[in-house]
């Protein structure tokens, strides 16, 4: 039974990257777009953090620190790419989201090719150290992003403003808002907290970032969106549901009873258990209204 | 087609035709698309500090068979270019077949991997029949597949489930089951099992030998016949009108008593068989033993971008399949010429990323000419 | 050319109100999109503190003018005055800050947002720490509401409440916001007639209150009652100012059509025969679980046309979809010539002869990427001769019911057979609607909103082919929000409030108020309603 207890921390460690992925995620579909490029943007954020404290690792204390910023940066300036597209552009989101996807894995290898001249990045030699507990500070940050998230969107009037262009953009637009002004600071703010996501991800969970490395987290977060029917709340629940699935993954492995099962068992739970989620519970009806369709000047 | 393509106003007004013509035309665009990507690829390798001259180098290579830098000839390497683009012709079908019905289709990864699997079964354990134990793999594996999508769509037409996390998931739960599944075959370690018997194998020695001992095999006429079949159903037949009714307005399908959960289903089954198929055509195609997975071959992924430039017609795929194809079979050869081989995941990266904007063009388009006929004969369509 | 920059206190700005000085002018406004004009040289004279009419047919570019006055877009050509001061007005952010508000047909609001958020969106009042003030927010609303007469919940979501209002929060929108130039586009389209009433006695007191009213309109009959003078176009060109006093609305229809109006149709006296759809205590639940249609009976004889007047969310879409196979019923019967199909497929009602001309012409009737013969054979594609028995399509056989269809239905299709859906104007799109319906030779045919957004020559044509079919023995159900409409073709006018039939009346004998009456779901006593005495059995209402 303190195994249970014990293995509290490293729950916390892997539901804090999808938390913040989503929470990236619901905010960009709050305002009205899709954003299934969070894979592909936790990827940048991955290499990015693990390059940045890679190379200045030796020389530069807090690194970790300054990698995560890194990491938010380069999610927010790729996910410039798919709200250009999306919004400016009024391309098929679910179409570029994935080409997001398939370029990130392209762009981080190539550069880990021409940086460290190998398929992955350098391993570090210390990632993020644990705090009191055991518990990382990724997951504090988890938890001031999922309050900051509510609080902007239910108290602020740039959240009001911002979930309105997703219910009824025409709304939005008669009452003089600018749709696309908060579309795109929604994209980028997603883009950010997806980089930052994959930057807690790779520096807490392993000493480097290969293609394997965010293996569908970012489709959890997606997941997770749904599942929690687009609030900060639910969305806070669902990722602590999906995040306790894969580490309980990694960790069954270690009981004892556990051992006779095969361990393909323990790595495809967390995404059986996504897909059943999604099938019985799936909430269609709870997504903003105007998701996914791009937004047109003077429509009624 | 549009009322702006007559360009009566001026200036503006003719340069809009233009473009208005240019952006109709879905070949014209996707040959710009792809012309753009590779660029782009070149601007990034340039910025790298390498010379794009030996990518093209390495893609000349691929698509002829001539050795610029030796000058040398060998035919082996169009064999193996046409072997790449076998599994991701049949992918982009399966994208597209979905697309025509209004499906993003992104689980043909899973779809092709439990075709390999049920092909790699049928393999060790079928009967061994010269001719009919490949075409039982053949069999299996696009039923693997039919079913691995059929799921798909089965969840998305009752409980509408999306297909793009749903396939996903399913992704990685094939790439899991396959694993375990194939490791219990006896004799099978951790990453292969025993030899295929020959009669099993797709291999060719009538196409090997034209290509000068490459893997070519008997998956190019899978591959044809399976363009041929996806070109009759979509065109031709009853299934594809109702396809293409519920893909274009699902609505009107179903008020006009179209099965509309029938329909998705079906086509989700078979955009999977294709997707299986492609599975079966590199499981016993390229190899002649089974493996355990190390990680996703990405042929389904790579479908994607075939399906998007073939912009979902049989023709257009079968090309598109063919250049993608071309990239991938160079990858080794660029690596070889100091090219880092994840530019052509790249370049595929980018041209998705830019169809999607011609997605984008047309609606605009559409939405203009709407607006245009509704301004003119004085309509309030909503 | 400068503009006044928003602020949110209201300025007292040149010029006194009083006969003489106009709120606004748009003079000699030009607009044009490629292929079309859709305003020519039109000129618009709005005095202040008058309530002022602009009338024209569905696209005579009433809509456009206005859009160009709000902000939405610029003109060609022409100036525009405000107060006598000229402007450019770039968007509609500074319409507003002009003072100018416009209260849209189809409500700019956020469903599941309440009342006060919809008003004050995108002027929030702030507390000192810059979150939003909503206490504050829904006390000004409600002196607003209490100043101007327009009763509302400050704390209801919009989805909740009444469409009526939700008309009034959209007034209150602009008012919030300090306008004095009101601009009603189409007011009435979604009132029944007590709400529109209660608009008539609420636009006499924001009159009252000084405000300057545009109504944006085709109903004639609202304009005598409301308006003082009346702007017409047609088809771009402004055709003439008129004192709405001293002219009739056949004068004013003349000016909007360029030509004569009838208002009626001649029709033959109903040969009617023998039941063919019967209703049976119906209850559908609607997409909320919410029972829309309760325990409804109803009749429709074969040779006549059955009208089922209501205001749109009375229960009139699901029992239509409930008819065609669209909604699952939750209790009662139908029966299609003595057969019960209530559990039937779409497909086999199609088969069994039920013609469905949707109220969404392009969700629900074509598939707008098909062409027009494919969208022909939508329904019957699977027969032969469009099929063969293996299933293969005969595209010769498609394209030549196409090219039938299209000549005796004088369809205007540009690529003939072959052009795309999309393409089509929405009159030739009801058309080939239509077209394909009637070619199923069914034995009902429901018909619902035919004429919606349609110019007065399509709604002539389709008029007449709905008594054509009528005189062929065909029995017509139709749907529509148009008392003018069902009035003209109905037989038998059932009129329905919240999901029941009120009252059923004779279509000759019918009388405008008291079908309004009932549509407001107000019962007449047993011996004022007129009803044959055997319809009694087969369900009239109590």
């Amino acid at each position: 039974m303190n195994s249970i207890f014990g293995l509290l921390p490293s729950i916390l460690m892997m539901v804090a990257p999808i938390l913040i992925a989503a929470i990236g995620g619901m905010i960009a579909e709050r305002s009205g777009v899709t954003n299934i490029g969070l894979e592909g943007l936790m990827g940048f954020g991955a290499f990015g953090a693990a390059t940045f404290h890679a190379l200045l690792e030796p020389t530069l204390p807090g690194s970790v620190w300054f990698a995560l910023v890194a990491a938010m940066l380069i999610g927010a300036l790729f996910s410039l790419i798919h709200a250009y597209a999306a919004i400016s552009l009024k391309a098929d989101q679910t179409v570029s989201g994935t080409g997001i996807n398939l370029l990130a894995i392209g762009i981080t290898v190539f550069l880990c090719q021409i940086i460290f001249k190998q398929e992955r990045t350098e391993p570090y030699k210390l990632g993020m150290m644990p705090g009191p507990g055991g518990v990382y500070p990724t997951a504090y940050i988890a938890i001031v992003v999922l309050l900051a998230s509510w609080y902007v969107l239910y108290k602020r009037p740039v959240g009001l403003r911002l979930r309105a262009c997703g219910e009824h953009p025409a709304a939005a637009a008669s009452a003089g808002i600018d749709v696309k002004k908060y579309r795109y600071l929604a994209v980028l703010a997603s883009g950010a907290l997806a980089g930052l996501a994959g930057g807690c991800l790779v520096l807490t969970q392993t000493i480097q970032y290969t293609n394997m490395t965010i293996n569908g987290a970012g489709f959890i977060a997606l997941a997770a969106v749904s599942f929690g029917r687009w609030t900060p709340k639910g969305v806070g629940g669902a990722s602590l549901l999906f995040g306790t699935a894969v580490a309980l993954a990694i960790y069954m492995v270690n009981i004892p009873s556990m051992r006779s099962l095969p361990p393909e068992f323990f790595s495809v739970m967390p995404y059986v258990i996504t897909l059943v989620t999604l099938v019985i519970f799936s909430g269609k009806d709870y997504a903003p209204k105007a998701v996914g369709i791009p937004y047109e000047k003077g429509g009624s | 087609m549009s009322a702006a393509a007559s360009g009566k106003d001026g200036k503006g007004g003719l340069k809009a035709g233009f473009l208005d013509a240019f952006i109709s035309s879905d070949g014209a665009i996707s040959v710009f698309v792809v012309l753009l990507g590779f660029l782009c690829g070149t601007i990034l390798i340039l910025a790298v500090g390498r010379n794009p001259g030996n990518m093209y180098a390495a893609l000349l290579q691929t698509l002829s068979g001539y050795d610029i830098t030796r000058g040398v000839w060998n035919a082996r390497y169009i064999g193996e270019w046409f072997t790449a683009s076998l599994p991701l012709i049949l992918c982009g079908l399966s994208m597209g077949f979905a697309a025509r019905t209004g499906l993003f289709n992104i689980g043909s990864e899973g779809q092709y991997i439990v075709g390999l699997t049920a092909a790699q079964f049928v393999a060790i354990y079928g009967p061994q029949v010269p001719g009919l134990h490949w075409a039982l793999a053949l069999l299996a594996g696009a039923l693997a597949g039919a079913l691995w999508g059929g799921i798909v769509g089965w969840l998305k037409a009752k409980y509408s489930v999306s297909e793009v996390v749903a396939t996903i998931m399913l992704n990685y739960v094939a790439y899991f089951l396959s694993r375990y599944l194939t490791r219990l075959i006896p004799e099978a370690n951790t990453y292969k099992t025993q030899s295929f018997p020959k009669t099993a194998l797709l291999s060719d020695p009538f196409l090997s030998q034209l290509t000068n001992g490459s893997r070519l095999s008997i998956g190019l006429y899978v591959a044809l016949a399976c363009c041929l079949i996806y070109w009759f159903i979509i065109e031709r037949t009853k299934l594809g009108f109702e396809l293409r009714a519920t893909g274009f307005n699902k609505e009107a399908a179903r008020c006009s008593g179209i099965r509309v959960t029938r329909s998705i289903t079906l086509s989700m089954a078979i955009a999977g068989a294709f997707a299986g198929l492609a599975g079966v055509v590199v499981a016993l195609g390229s190899f002649s033993y089974g493996r355990v997975l190390a990680g996703q071959d990405g042929y389904g992924f790579t479908g994607i971008a075939v399906a998007l430039v073939g912009n979902n017609t049989a023709g257009g795929t079968l090309l598109s399949g063919l250049l993608f194809g071309m990239l991938q079979s160079a990858q080794p050869l660029m690596q070889s010429r100091m090219i880092p081989k994840e530019i052509t995941q790249i370049i595929s990266g980018l041209v998705v990323v830019f169809i999607s904007l011609r997605a984008g063009f047309k609606m605009i388009i559409e939405w203009r000419a709407k607006r245009i006929a509704r301004e003119r004969r004085g309509e309030r369509d909503e | 050319m400068n503009v006044t920059k928003g602020t949110s206190a209201p300025q007292k700005r040149e010029g006194t109100p009083g006969a003489g000085n106009y709120a606004i002018e748009m003079l000699g406004i030009t607009k044009v999109f490629p292929g079309v004009v859709a305003n020519d040289q039109v000129t618009l004279r709005v005095r202040e503190n008058e309530i002022h009419a602009i009338l024209g047919e569905n696209g005579a570019g009433k809509s456009t003018l206005m859009s160009i006055l709000f902000g939405l877009y610029d003109p060609d050509g022409g100036t525009i005055k405000v107060k006598g001061q000229e402007v450019r007005i770039k968007d509609p952010n500074e319409a507003t800050a002009l003072g100018i508000g416009m209260v849209h047909q189809h409500f700019k609001l956020v469903r599941n947002y309440s009342v006060t958020e919809n008003i004050i969106l995108g002027m929030e009042p702030r507390r000192r720490d810059g979150t939003v003030d909503l206490a504050g927010a829904e006390k000004r609303v409600a002196e607003l509401s209490e100043r101007y007469g327009l009763a509302v919940d400050p704390r209801a979501k919009i989805e909740s409440i009444t469409v009526g209002m939700q008309q009034r929060v959209e007034i209150l929108k602009i008012l919030y916001r300090s306008a004095d130039i009101l601009i009603f586009d189409e007011p009435t389209a979604v009132l029944t007639p007590q709400e529109i009433d209660e608009l008539m006695d609420i636009l006499q007191r924001l009159k009252a209150e000084g405000k300057t009213i545009i109504l944006i309109t085709h109903k004639l009959k609202e304009i005598k009652e409301a308006a003082e003078r009346c702007t017409v176009l047609r088809r771009g060109r402004y055709i003439g100012t008129v004192q709405v006093a001293d002219t009739s609305e056949e004068e004013m229809a003349e000016m909007m059509v360029g030509r004569a109006v009838r208002f009626k149709i001649d029709k033959e006296p109903a040969r009617v025969g023998d039941v063919v759809l019967s209703i049976e205590s119906l209850t559908v639940y609607n997409a909320k679980g919410y029972p829309a249609v309760k325990n409804l009976s109803l009749d429709v004889r074969a040779g006549e046309v059955v009208g089922l007047a209501g205001v749109d969310g009375n229960g009139q879409s699901e029992l239509v979809q409930a008819i065609t196979g669209l909604m699952p019923v939750h209790a009662g019967r139908i029966l299609l010539d003595g057969k019960d199909i209530t559990k039937t497929s779409i497909r086999e009602r199609v088969n069994a002869g039920i013609g469905h001309v949707p109220e969404d012409r392009q969700r629900h009737g074509l598939v707008l990427d098909f062409r027009v013969d494919e969208n022909i054979v939508l329904k019957t594609y699977e027969r032969q001769p469009f099929s063969s028995k293996r299933g293969i399509l005969s595209f010769p056989a498609i394209a030549k019911k196409g090219k039938e269809l299209i000549e005796e239905f004088d369809i205007r299709a540009g690529q003939g057979p072959a052009t795309k859906a999309k393409n089509m104007s929405g009159g030739n799109q009801q058309k080939v609607i239509i077209a394909r319906e009637i070619d199923l030779s069914p034995r009902l045919l429901v018909v619902a909103q035919p004429t919606r957004g349609l110019d007065v020559g399509a709604i002539e044509y389709i008029h007449k082919r709905i008594i054509g079919e009528r005189d062929k023995g065909r029995a017509v159900l139709l749907v529509s929000f148009e008392l003018d409409e069902i009035m003209n073709l109905c037989d038998r006018i059932a009129a329905i409030s919240k999901g029941e039939i009120v009252g059923i009346v004779e279509g000759d004998k019918a009388e405008e108020r008291s079908i309004g009456a009932m549509m407001a779901g107000v019962r007449s006593p047993r011996k004022e309603r007129e009803i044959e005495p055997n319809e009694e059995a087969q369900g009239g209402s109590k």
